[in-house]
């Protein structure tokens, strides 16, 4: 870029100031270069990993985008003829003598079912932090690669296999599963309660049981990483904020999935071998079920005791890249970095007391809510300082309004909106009139759909110089940010007004309701944003391909002038990221700015006379 | 599993970062045991709960797997002091020990099945199994492991290197740990009920 005047003669410093490991001592590189099969497919080295994880989530995004879309054409235009989508969608549109085809309601409630369970876990658990926890960890920490590069592979593998079970699912005759991605019994642990509660449910409950051992063995990888294999001088509190972001990501996956495998594998007991954990005083077609003594409630406590952490898993790595882009494209150093280290840390540890917030009215005792409501407010304490502390950071920057920052300014400006809602809905009391409207999806959908896709796309466009030695389109980028910033708001803030009439979430149809009729405009104009918005998202897929054989080129190592290690590396970085040795670390990762030079990488020794650039250090 | 010990060459760690991820994947495994024992707190304080003595079977089978677990330890031991023999003898005795856990486990359940307990009758029968049943897959992983070690035992020769050590170490070091967890279980199957 030429606006840069400060270059660093990185190799020179790297060679004399480096730390050497004697990597390249051992003979080690063939595997990972020589074949196909070694280098593209089972691949051991992160940042090929990494970007398996992204494409395999591309897919996947593009998947339940597409369901979306589908039910929300039946919630917008309920009249109109689906005709059209039966070659897609085969026995699930009925069409009737006069040529109108309807979609099959028990399909929409699998559709609901699938576009949730895709995207909370597949697009923005794996997609996500997979795939920059993978790629940035051992960049910009200084290691060769991941602690076990072998788990890290399998990590991959187990999403693929959890992947194949669930797409397998989508195509069986009696549908996939359709009793909601949260899979509460009775409906998930009874086969004959809904056409997908049978052979759906099953191959839902292994994709996702997969699935936990993929998140597992990336996260036993991550924490280890992080911990034991910084380079010399990488101290905690030299760390950027996406590595904080990541590893306590890691723990709170790896301290709560196991909770849902629980969960699982109570639930695989009692659709299987006839135990009552979940089941009691059931009735099927007037005759009492024989299975009594299990409550219901007792899943949903297992299931948002993940579920809660989840979304922070969601979240937070999308809260670290933002920060690192804010900061690098302010050119200014992050305001307030200890703050916002804590705020993740206070974050990561208020998610695990605050699950019954799911379960207000599901028959939780009123005074047990009211603990959980208080916990839940207190989140807003951590998260108001972030938003703080990024305005701040672009408070008076030289601010470069690139793709990448963009989304990241369109990141904190989704976390505000989706973030003020979610205050009245941990309000136990106001839950007794919001709970399961269309107010709880506008706001998770703001908060942890949207605005994690932003983190996603910022970090997407600012690594990509790194991932693939091309540029995205700017062009086509920001058509991307601003088409998706306005068609999201147009999605989903009318979504707050209908849930604030009693709307509920999850309806097929609402005919019968007169009292929601005068909504039926509304419900078109969102159907409406969507497939705009559906349509920009294939603008990204396009430009995100393109760009990979076809995109601008990248001639300096560090095109955006960041300070972080990763930029320290040739700009394809082979196995063991540097051909030399590992930079050591002399400061921490936000000098912008400082003494009047434009920007100091962490692999600079620290001038005689020069303060740190962090206040406590 | 053989990983590309390269990478860490030169790094100054106190713990071995294989082992750290060994200890990192206990926290998840505890998670889910506490998942399962705070589940079994929570249905049973909802009451239609039924208590049931243990039978024998489980005290003898936490002295067998406590026993393993020693023999395991002066296994390490010698193998670190490069004495073959305690080496070999003890992870025999160990891998023998730890079969014999299963097995005791597995006429645990059917004495208690003989009692009336049935995995489909009260809920508290059936926590009773999926507690026990998922500790017990998590012993046979341990087999698994220790297995593989019977094999480099038995096959290669006798060399108490450091990269050798570590793999025993990490083998051992599970095993103690499935150990201390099923006395917690059982303390806590014995405690609550």
């Amino acid at each position: 870029m030429a606006e840069l005047i400060t270059t660093y003669d990185t190799d020179a410093i790297i060679a004399e100031k480096g730390y050497d490991d004697h990597f390249h001592e051992h003979h080690h590189g063939d595997k990972y270069q020589s074949g196909f099969i070694h280098h593209y497919i089972f691949s051991m080295d992160h940042k090929i990993i990494a970007r398996q994880f992204l494409i395999t989530g591309i897919f996947w995004a593009i998947i339940g985008a597409a369901m979306s879309i589908i039910f929300r054409l039946q919630l917008g235009f309920p009249e109109e003829s689906l005709a059209w989508l039966k070659p897609l969608l085969g026995k699930w549109i009925v069409v009737d003598e006069a040529g109108i085809g309807t979609l099959a309601p028990e399909f929409y409630y699998a559709l609901v079912t699938m576009h949730g369970t895709i995207l909370v876990f597949f697009v923005l658990t794996a997609g996500l932090s997979g795939t920059f926890s993978n790629l940035l960890i051992p960049l910009q920490i200084g290691a060769r690669d991941m602690a076990s590069p072998f788990l890290n592979m399998l990590s991959y593998w187990f999403f693929f296999m959890a992947g194949v079970v669930m797409f397998y699912s989508l195509f069986l005759s009696t549908g996939p599963f359709s009793g909601g991605w949260t899979a509460y019994p009775p409906l998930s642990a009874l086969p004959q309660a809904s056409t997908g509660s049978g052979t759906g449910m099953t191959l839902w409950l292994v994709s996702l049981t997969l699935f936990v051992v993929s998140v597992l063995l990336g996260g036993i990888n991550y924490i280890t990483t992080v911990l034991n294999l910084r380079t010399q001088g990488m101290s905690l509190w030299r760390m950027p904020l996406t590595i904080w972001a990541f590893f306590v990501t890691a723990i709170l996956g790896l301290l709560s999935f196991p909770v849902l495998a629980s969960g699982f594998f109570m639930l695989i007991f009692d659709r299987s071998l006839g135990t009552s954990f979940f089941l009691s005083d059931i009735f099927i077609n007037g005759q009492a079920l024989d299975r009594v003594g299990g409550t219901p409630i007792l899943y949903q406590h297992l299931f948002w005791f993940l579920g809660h952490p989840e979304v922070y898993i969601i979240i937070l790595p999308a809260m670290g890249i933002s920060s690192e882009v804010l900061s690098v494209h302010a050119r200014k150093p992050i305001f307030g970095y200890k703050a916002m280290v804590l705020s993740i840390l206070a974050i990561g540890f208020l998610s695990f007391i605050v699950w019954a917030h799911h379960m207000f009215m599901s028959g939780v005792n009123p005074f047990i809510s009211n603990f959980f409501v208080i916990f839940t407010l207190i989140i807003a304490v951590p998260s108001a300082i972030k938003v703080f502390n990024w305005i701040t950071t672009l408070w008076g920057g030289n601010i470069r309004l690139n793709s990448a920052m963009l989304f990241a300014i369109g990141f904190v400006s989704m976390f505000i909106s989706g973030g003020l809602t979610g205050i009245f809905l941990g309000n136990s009391a106001i839950d007794i009139q919001l709970h399961d409207t269309y107010f709880v999806v506008a706001h998770f959908h703001i908060v942890m759909g949207i605005a994690a896709f932003f983190g996603m796309f910022a970090g997407i466009y600012h690594w990509y110089p790194k991932m693939f030695g091309r540029f995205m389109s700017e062009t086509m980028g920001r058509i991307h940010f601003w088409g998706t910033l306005i068609g999201a708001y147009a999605i989903f803030w009318p979504m707050h007004y209908i849930g604030m009439a009693g709307v509920p979430r999850r309806y097929y149809s609402f005919d019968t309701f007169d009292a929601f009729s005068h909504f039926d405009d509304m419900n078109k104009f969102i159907t409406i944003a969507a497939i705009v918005v559906f349509a920009l998202q294939l603008l990204f897929v396009l430009n995100f391909f393109y760009s990979i054989w076809k995109g601008k080129v990248v001639k300096s190592r560090n095109p955006w002038g960041a300070t972080t290690l990763e930029w320290s590396t040739p700009i394809d970085p082979g196995h063991g990221n540097w051909p030399g040795k590992i930079p050591s670390v002399h400061r921490w990762a936000y000098d912008y700015g400082k003494d009047g030079i434009e920007f100091v990488p962490q692999y600079i020794p620290m001038v005689e006379g020069e303060e740190a650039g962090d206040a406590g250090h | 599993m053989v990983t590309d010990v390269n990478i860490y060459s030169g790094k100054r760690n106190r713990i071995h970062p294989q082992k750290f991820a060994l200890w990192t994947s206990f926290a998840s495994i505890i998670m889910m045991f506490v998942a399962l024992t705070s589940a079994y707190i929570v249905k049973q304080a909802s009451g239609n709960w039924l208590e049931f003595a243990l039978p024998n079977q489980f005290i003898y089978s936490t002295i067998v797997i406590l026993c393993c677990s020693l023999s395991l330890h002066w296994s390490l031991r010698g193998f670190r002091k490069g004495d073959s023999n305690a080496h070999k003898i003890g992870m025999i005795l160990g891998a023998i020990l730890g079969l014999a856990f299963v097995v005791l486990q597995y006429f645990g359940w059917t004495a208690l099945f003989a009692q009336g307990v049935d995995l489909k009758g009260n809920v508290s029968g059936s926590f009773f199994y999926i507690i026990t049943g998922l500790h017990a897959l998590h012993v046979i992983g341990g087999l698994a492991a220790l297995g593989v070690a019977l094999f480099h035992m038995l096959t290669l020769p006798f060399e108490n290197k450091p990269q050798r050590i570590l793999r025993y170490e990490l083998v051992v070091h599970y095993w103690h740990f499935v150990d201390f967890l099923w006395v917690y279980l059982l303390l806590f199957l014995v405690f609550v009920k």
